[in-house]
């Protein structure tokens, strides 16, 4: 084969895998799926995530001290609904979790970025939720004191004074989060959903040609991970050099 | 001194730790007056802290009762929250809000708990800083500050709720030498002003320079109280006799 044959060849294989039939749009169409489907599981799990933790820390914090009454009641039973939510999504996988969601809890469902965001968004907020802890967890106890001899109650504490140096400390692994999340929905395409994975898949299976469809999905996904690394790089650098 | 109102009163105060294997504090009683400067010295480990966190419920009692202006607030009943707005304290390790400004960390509390306004609360917050001499830092964050800056602004933070009384865990101890002096000057010139202080400190020239009343802990009892002369001068118990033969 000369090299001018070669690059023919290609031309062809690119032509048949991309343009024809406009199937570069599985691979946009796909990724758009992907980065909807991220970003509102990404939120979804964030607001669980705080949820989750606030109980959580709530219980281990002052738990023991609280009076036996309502108040203590629910917190116990919350923790209790807490912990067993975060061992059964992280003792499952996610595409177990996510077919689940599909065929059995959401059955009568059309939308399928629905469903795959719902059943994201649950998976990532019991990660979400103990990084939110260990950020509540580092703040020095003496914050908390502060807080609590200006005369702030146990809420308004956690608000104005934990609950913002914890977000901000634990902000980088936060966008970290992002960046798993958004590899892990490639597995969306078990409940037939076209995300960027499933549209490169059927590019091949149009084409019987898996090398260009395949890569260029690789490609796709790694270009967007180094670039939202490159950006939590940043915002770590720009944490650290502010105050502290 | 008699004329003075009762302000804080401690009723059979008792604290322990660890189920009962470590007595923080036994069976303490004691009476702060308004205008009081009640300084309370001892070694390390005898409970000293542990008293005045128990003042403002930091630390929960075991058992016995503190009144505050009257009321039992070691009574759950009671809105301990509310009480602990009269009850300004300062720590050691000075516990600003890193995330704040030093304007923002002193306005917080008065706007959220007290209801002023933000431009009153500012007002306040700057003739306090002004008087500490730390009015052109008000927008910088505390770790742009000094120590002995940062332990300066604690006490106005806590000044900014217009207390009844302050609490002072220690606050010089976590201090570069050269910084402890412009921190008991703001101390000297609160007393001086007639604010109700308790003060744990190590340092006993404050003690008995400012204090009207002194207070010698071991062991999580209160074995001595008097005068500054009486305790430096004229201490009676063997404990308190060697404790201020190491210190002094
Ligand atoms: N949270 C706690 N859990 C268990 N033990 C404690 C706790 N806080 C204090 N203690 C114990 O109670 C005793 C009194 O402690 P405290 O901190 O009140 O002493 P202190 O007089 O303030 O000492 P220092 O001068 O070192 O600050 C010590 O034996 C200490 O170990
Ligand atoms: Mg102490």
């Amino acid at each position: 084969m000369t090299l001018e044959e070669w690059f023919a060849s290609w031309q062809t294989r690119l032509y048949v895998n991309f343009i024809k039939d406009d199937r570069w749009r599985y691979l946009t169409d796909g990724l758009w799926v992907t980065l909807k489907l991220t970003f509102f599981a990404v939120l979804l799990g964030i607001a669980i995530g705080m949820v989750i933790s606030i109980i959580r820390s709530t219980k281990d914090k002052n738990g023991d001290e609280m009076r036996w009454g309502i108040w203590k009641g629910l917190l116990y039973i919350a923790d209790f609904f807490a912990r067993v939510y975060l061992t059964v999504i992280r003792g499952t996988p996610v595409v177990v979790q996510l077919m689940i969601m599909y065929y059995i809890i959401m059955v009568s469902s059309t939308n399928k970025v629905l469903v795959a965001v719902l059943a994201f968004g649950i998976n990532s907020g019991a990660y979400v939720a103990e990084i939110f802890r260990s950020g509540i967890m580092s703040i020095d106890n003496g914050q908390f004191e502060a807080g609590r001899s200006l005369g702030f109650n146990y809420v308004q504490t956690m608000r104005y004074i934990i609950i913002p140096q914890a977000f901000k400390n634990v902000l980088p692994t936060l966008a970290n989060e992002f960046i798993v999340l958004l590899k892990e929905t490639s597995v969306a395409g078990y409940v037939a959903l076209q995300d960027l994975t499933k549209g490169g898949d059927i590019i091949r299976s149009r084409t019987y040609d898996a090398f260009p469809s395949l890569i260029a999905v690789a490609l796709i996904y790694l270009v967007m991970v180094m670039f939202f690394t490159k950006l939590v790089n940043k915002l770590e650098r720009r944490l650290r050099s502010s105050e502290r | 001194m008699n004329d003075k109102k009762t302000l804080i009163e401690v009723s059979h105060l008792s604290k322990h730790f660890a189920d009962g294997k470590i007595k923080a504090l036994d069976d303490i009683n004691t009476e702060i007056k308004q205008g009081e400067v009640v300084v309370v010295i001892g070694p390390s480990g005898s409970g000293k802290s542990t008293f005045l966190r128990c003042l403002n419920l930091l630390e929960v009692p075991t058992s016995g009762h503190i009144y505050f202006e009257g009321v039992d607030i070691t009574d759950k009943k009671n809105n301990i929250n509310v009480h602990r707005q009269k009850m300004g304290m300062v720590f050691q390790h000075f516990n600003l809000f890193p995330h704040m400004t030093i304007l923002k960390n002193m306005t917080i509390a008065p706007m959220k708990l007290l209801k002023k306004s933000q431009q009153e609360a500012e007002e306040q917050a700057m003739a306090l800083l002004k008087r500490v001499g730390l009015e052109d830092r008000a927008n910088a964050y505390p770790s742009q500050l000094s120590g002995g800056q940062k332990q300066r602004v604690a006490i106005v933070r806590a000044l900014c709720m217009d207390p009844e009384v302050m609490l002072f865990d220690e606050p010089t101890s976590a201090l570069d030498p050269e910084m402890v002096g412009e921190v008991l000057e703001v101390m000297k010139q609160l007393a001086s002003e007639n604010m109700t202080m308790v003060v744990v400190t190590h340092e006993m020239g404050f003690a008995r320079e400012v204090a009207s009343r002194v207070m010698f802990m071991a062991d999580g009892v209160q074995i001595e109280e008097g005068t500054p002369a009486e305790i430096f001068d004229h201490p009676k118990s063997e404990r308190l006799k060697s404790f201020l033969a190491k210190v002094l």
